[in-house]
């Protein structure tokens, strides 16, 4: 025999399960939510803590570590902690690699855009993608067997060099410039273009008058976040860039960066010791300069709503 | 005149930038896969790689980047799902969202290495676990999520509001209908997202070096069991991925053959990355020939 559950009851006991499932669903997504909140202030305050450590426990100060030139941690007599040349060879690459990549960039952006709409698009798109999808480490192969030995060769010194560093990066964050600044030209209204032409003015006069200045905060948020990827990029640079410790006189001189130096001693200095925590406080330098950037970011694109 | 003479050499320099671009491209293809491919073979990719000497292939380190990316996306797609689940039916414009956002853009902008020494401080140090596989895969997690939530708040967004309505309509929950469908119309569009997010975590490797180790112990492949140390499925055994040896082998390898190697293991790299991206492509096409046929 069967057994009738009356319709009342039958219609109270699952919208019991679900309201049970609305809740838990509710509890779970808001979990993962809170999962992201917490890894990124844990990794904030971890570093942050860790960082700090060189400079509160052993006693480093925070002057020459920022400013002076000497780096000789393993100096048992006179350690010195100078990260000064570091600092400056990651601003340097920095700089320089969205120097070149930059006009590349934006270059090929404008050709998407402006020159060739229909088929330049279908052309450099995927060759965008696909340079997107080379990771970074064979960046760094090709560059040490390649770009290396030819610039000994033919440029001078020793191959490994600021100049090597500089162009492997170019290359890394070019796809991050273009596609940034191929969505900001394209986004421009068509009106711009078309009173500008109705002018009689010529493609390059709209270009650099009109769309350039319209695009103008978009294409520096493309060249920021380029910069970003390139101040923190470790693997490559730190295979063609040379680290050494001494400030680069010139672009063939062989340089280091934080990251490259963070690289290399990690896994050779013992944990806790002195030299490992200014590894740390170089950490913080990174970190600190990740939000920089998008303070920066955050800085242009509150300009490009007004 | 002269407006027209600097707009045919702008429209030249244009074009040179493009061709400069697209050389860039072919030159680095051709060199990854002319100098790859002759060292690519069945004997390299199934031998194990030895320290010092030649002839050493690249069986573990393939098995290790596929394994640790099959556990970062274990973990990965749940995470990055939920939370995107959140960001788009859930959360309500306001203080909270906007630090959550903060928090994805500040994931989403940090260097790989950083996430690296996160990882090296929580996973590897103060949980004891030593340099392990599930610390590179959580270390990747991290570095993945960004792009997840990101995919998949797009997604879910983007699915028609008759539908969610007609659900709702019909008297079936938010989380029921969200379960049954939005997640099913969204999911083509966060598979292709996945797939290309796949694609990165394979390449990656300052993350690893701080997570995963740079070594891997002799593996048995015939030992399934995951508590074994010899298993290749165990996750707290340290593990060196494809990028990573690219990497290492090249500046702190002893082996005299570290350029057949390296230019192997990268054509390996680039070919796996670019079937993930093919792949999503594919995947996408399929989908988006589905939507708009008339059935």
């Amino acid at each position: 025999m069967e057994k009738i559950i009356p319709a009342k009851e039958r219609l109270l006991k699952s919208e019991k399960k679900w309201k049970d499932g609305e809740l838990r669903g509710k509890i779970l997504v808001t979990i993962c939510a809170v999962i992201m909140i917490s890894a990124t202030i844990s990794i904030t305050i971890f570093l942050g803590t860790k960082g700090l450590q060189s400079f509160i426990k052993n006693g480093v100060s925070l002057i020459e570590f920022l400013t002076s030139t000497q780096w000789n941690p393993t100096n048992k007599a006179n350690p010195e902690y100078g990260a000064f040349p570091f600092i400056f060879g990651s601003f340097a690459v920095t700089f320089l690699s969205a120097i070149v990549a930059a006009p590349l960039g934006i270059g090929g952006a404008i050709f998407m855009t402006e020159i060739a709409p229909s088929w330049g698009r279908k052309i450099l798109q995927p060759v965008i993608e696909l340079l997107v999808g080379i990771p970074s480490v064979v960046y760094g192969f090709i560059g040490l067997t390649v770009l290396v030995p030819f610039i000994r060769e033919h440029v001078g010194g020793l191959g490994f060099s600021l100049l090597s560093g500089v162009i492997v990066l170019s290359i890394m964050i070019l796809p991050t410039i273009t596609t940034i600044a191929t969505d900001a030209m394209s986004s421009l209204p068509k009106n711009l273009r078309e009173g500008s032409y109705a002018l009689g003015a010529t493609r390059w006069q709209t270009i650099r008058k009109v769309l350039i200045p319209a695009a103008l905060p978009s294409l520096l948020t493309a060249v920021v976040l380029g910069m970003a990827r390139a101040f923190g990029e470790a693997l490559a640079v730190q295979m063609v860039i040379g680290n050494v410790r001494d400030l680069p006189s010139n672009l063939l001189d062989a340089s280091a960066t934080l990251t490259t130096i963070i690289t290399l001693n990690m896994g050779h200095t013992t944990y806790g010791s002195v030299e490992n925590n200014t590894l740390w406080s170089m950490g913080l330098i990174l970190l600190v300069m990740s939000f920089v950037f998008i303070l920066l970011i955050r800085y242009l694109s509150s300009r490009r709503k007004m | 005149m002269k407006s027209k003479t600097a707009d045919r050499i702008a429209t030249g320099v244009f074009i040179a930038i493009a061709i400069i671009i697209i050389s860039i491209l072919v030159g680095l293809f051709s060199f990854i896969l002319v100098n790859g491919l002759k060292h690519v073979s069945f004997d390299f990719l199934t031998t194990p790689s030895s320290n010092v000497r030649a002839g050493g292939g690249i069986r573990d380190q393939l098995f290790n980047s596929f394994y640790v990316l099959f556990i970062t996306m274990l973990i990965a797609i749940p995470l990055g799902l939920g939370g995107a689940i959140y960001m788009a039916e859930y959360a309500k414009p306001g203080k909270i969202t906007d630090i959550i956002r903060s928090c994805i853009e500040v994931l989403a902008s940090l260097p790989s290495i950083v996430i690296g020494m996160f990882g090296l401080l929580m996973f590897v140090n103060l949980t004891g676990w030593g340099y392990s596989i599930l610390g590179g895969a959580l270390a990747l997690t991290i570095i993945n999520l960004p792009s997840i939530v990101r995919v998949g708040e797009d997604a879910i967004r983007s699915v028609p509001r008759d539908l969610k309505e007609a659900s709702l309509a019909l008297g079936i929950t938010k989380w029921h209908t969200i379960k049954t469908v939005i997640l099913p119309t969204a999911f083509p569009s966060i598979l292709t997202g996945v797939i290309l997010a796949a694609g990165r975590v394979f390449g990656e490797a300052a993350a690893l070096l701080f997570t995963a180790g740079l070594s891997t112990p002799r593996l048995d492949y015939t030992n399934w069991n995951p508590f074994s140390d010899q298993s290749p499925l165990n996750i707290f055994r340290p593990a060196e991925t494809l990028a990573v040896h690219i990497w290492s082998v090249n500046t702190q390898g002893l082996i005299p053959d570290v350029e057949e190697i390296s230019s192997g293991s990268a054509a390996v790299l680039v070919i796996s990355v670019l079937l993930f991206n093919l792949l999503a492509r594919w995947i996408g096409s399929l989908i988006h020939k589905k939507i708009t046929a008339t059935k």
